[in-house]
């Protein structure tokens, strides 16, 4: 028997309180090493990692790249992989490679086949692909299935076309899946981060609101304490709650720390909507059992009669390049703000002789104004600024060309009062140009309304 | 006394692409009391920090956390061309200087 089905009879046998353990709420960026052997020297019945995010933007997802650097990747999974298979307990990661899509499934399945060879682990792993077909998409927004939400505009035919990756977040029931077909090791695409760890106790009966709650903050390792951080944590879930306990004995889990961590990353702390239905947190209490540990009950559940997903789609908009450079001259500075748009005049001027502008070029001064969304009125002209050019253009080459134009006539250009003849920037090294590869927007942000959530995941099981 | 003398956290990030929100966190019930009474973070006033109309910010007490949360929609989608804070982690400046 695989560990999914070791766990599930053991507790369905004699009935018990779980304990899980939140091992990383980012994998690929470590996980330091004392927390996490504390954490496994109390022999949690799963280990469950959360990998990626919509936060990091739209290029990971559209590029099929992880944004964590392979070298770490693989140690983090090696880590997490050895202990499951130490204590034979399910090991559970979702959003595989930063963004979950086909690509960063592929990628991450690759490092732990290249790993369980190496070190001689033999296990029982279910991985889900979280891609939408673009076919069945398609029906579905012509059928009305496709629904727009935080001001997003309605999806296009062209968009769900000319994505380069659509993904959905699958929710815990595919998870249960996964666990119900006796595996050791389950990977998932993108996927709730609650389907990580709910999916367990669900199996085993415990309320689904107790263990969505606790879902929702274990997947962010111990950032729920105070001080926060990334050390895992340890979460043991009963029939009537569950506690908390960082793994870091310098983190404490405080009724208010929790409590506060329902805000994090959330436009409402009281509610959090899932496929298959609504965690309600607004009865939840938060009562301290020592000065480390904190015991949360109250939160419900409700189902809902339409199942959603949360789709996420990235689309290239084309290559992106950038010139970097610096000032200090207090009358460039100044005039910023005019020279600026009159050295893009010229630039298009230059480079688009005989054809039609078909780039864009964004101008941020560090400084001034590179940061902030709205920059108030009559601030003061700051002693040194950064100022970065930004071209997206159909090509590689073309992007270069702009900035690279940009880069010698921003040097060289005059204006009214010009003391510093010689140059207007100063470069900390050369070539201040750089190309960034392709760039890309979200195209998908949108909620597919399905009869069955978990249907459109497919899963495979394999022996590594 | 201006919110970052009060406050013990004040952030911000995105919830969602499209979505702002920000944080602020007390030590204590009375500072949280203190500043939940205030008309320094209602939805007219940060409105007017962020410059959207006060009808576009949402302001949530949320006496638990001993915190209010603010949320309002990004100008620009996170990544969008010409957005400048991905993650919309340094969006809370405008918020420290308010006066409670």
């Amino acid at each position: 028997m695989s560990a999914s089905g070791r766990v599930l009879a053991e507790v369905r046998r004699a009935r018990r309180p779980l304990l899980l353990m939140g091992a990383s709420g980012q994998l690929g960026y470590g996980i330091p090493t004392p927390g996490f052997n504390a954490g496994l020297a109390r022999k949690p019945d799963m280990i469950g990692c959360d990998m990626g995010s919509i936060d990091i933007g739209p290029t990971y997802l559209g590029k099929g790249e992880m944004a964590t650097s392979p070298e770490a990747t693989r140690r983090d999974l090696r880590k997490v992989l050895t202990a499951a298979r130490a204590l034979d307990v399910p090991l559970i990661i979702g959003s595989a490679g930063s963004a979950g899509a086909g690509p960063h499934l592929d990628a991450t399945l690759a490092m732990i086949r290249e790993i369980a060879r190496a070190d001689g682990l033999r296990f029982r792993m279910a991985s889900i692909r979280a891609d939408i077909d673009r076919g069945a998409l398609l029906r579905a927004a012509r059928a009305g299935q496709v629904v727009s939400f935080d001001d997003m505009p309605d999806l296009t035919e062209d968009d769900i076309i000319q994505s380069s990756q659509i993904v959905g977040q699958m929710g815990t029931g595919v998870f249960r899946r996964a666990l119900e077909a006796d595996v050791d090791v389950v990977i998932a695409g993108r996927a709730c981060d609650t389907g990580i760890f709910a999916a367990l106790p669900m199996l085993l009966g415990f309320p689904t609101g107790l263990a969505m709650h606790m879902a929702k903050i274990i997947e962010c390792g111990s950032l729920c304490c105070v001080p926060g951080g990334r050390d895992p944590i340890l979460a043991t879930l009963d029939d009537g709650g569950f506690i908390l306990e960082s793994t870091n004995p310098e983190r404490a889990a405080t009724p208010t720390s929790v409590a506060a961590h329902s805000l994090y990353e959330q436009s409402d702390p009281f509610t959090v909507h899932e496929p298959e239905g609504m965690l309600d947190l607004s009865a939840a209490r938060y009562e301290a059992v020592d000065a480390r540990r904190t015991r949360v009950s109250g939160a419900t559940w409700r189902d809902t009669d339409q199942p959603t997903i949360k789709m996420e789609g990235a689309r290239m908009i084309g290559e992106r390049a950038v010139l970097m450079a610096g000032a200090a001259d207090p009358r460039f500075i100044a005039r910023s703000k005019e020279i600026l748009p009159k050295l893009s005049d010229l630039v298009r001027d230059l480079v688009c002789e005989d054809q039609a502008q078909d780039y864009t070029l964004r101008w941020r001064v560090y400084g001034v104004d590179g940061v902030r969304m709205v920059v108030p009125p009559n601030e003061p002209t700051p002693g040194e600024v950064f100022i970065m050019g930004e071209c997206i253009a159909p090509t590689r080459e073309r992007a270069a060309e702009v900035v690279r134009t940009c880069k010698q006539y921003l040097l060289h250009f005059g204006y009214p009062g010009r003391l510093s003849t010689a140059g207007n920037l100063a470069f900390p090294f050369t070539p201040p140009e750089v190309s960034l590869g392709p760039a890309y927007r979200f195209s998908v942000y949108h909620l597919l309304k399905l009869d069955d959530a978990d249907a459109i995941f497919p899963m495979t099981v394999e022996d590594v | 006394m201006k919110l970052s003398d009060i406050a013990q956290v004040v952030r911000s990030k995105n919830a969602g692409p499209r979505r702002l929100t920000l944080d602020v966190m007390f030590a204590t019930d009375a500072d949280y009391q203190r500043v939940a009474q205030s008309p320094g973070l209602g939805a007219e006033n940060v409105g007017r920090l962020y410059g959207v109309p006060a009808s576009a910010v949402t302001v949530i007490p949320y006496p638990a956390g001993r915190a209010i949360k603010i949320v309002m929609a990004r100008a620009i989608m996170a990544g969008d061309p010409g957005d400048v804070d991905v993650y919309g982690a340094q969006q809370h400046a405008p918020l420290l200087g308010v006066e409670i």
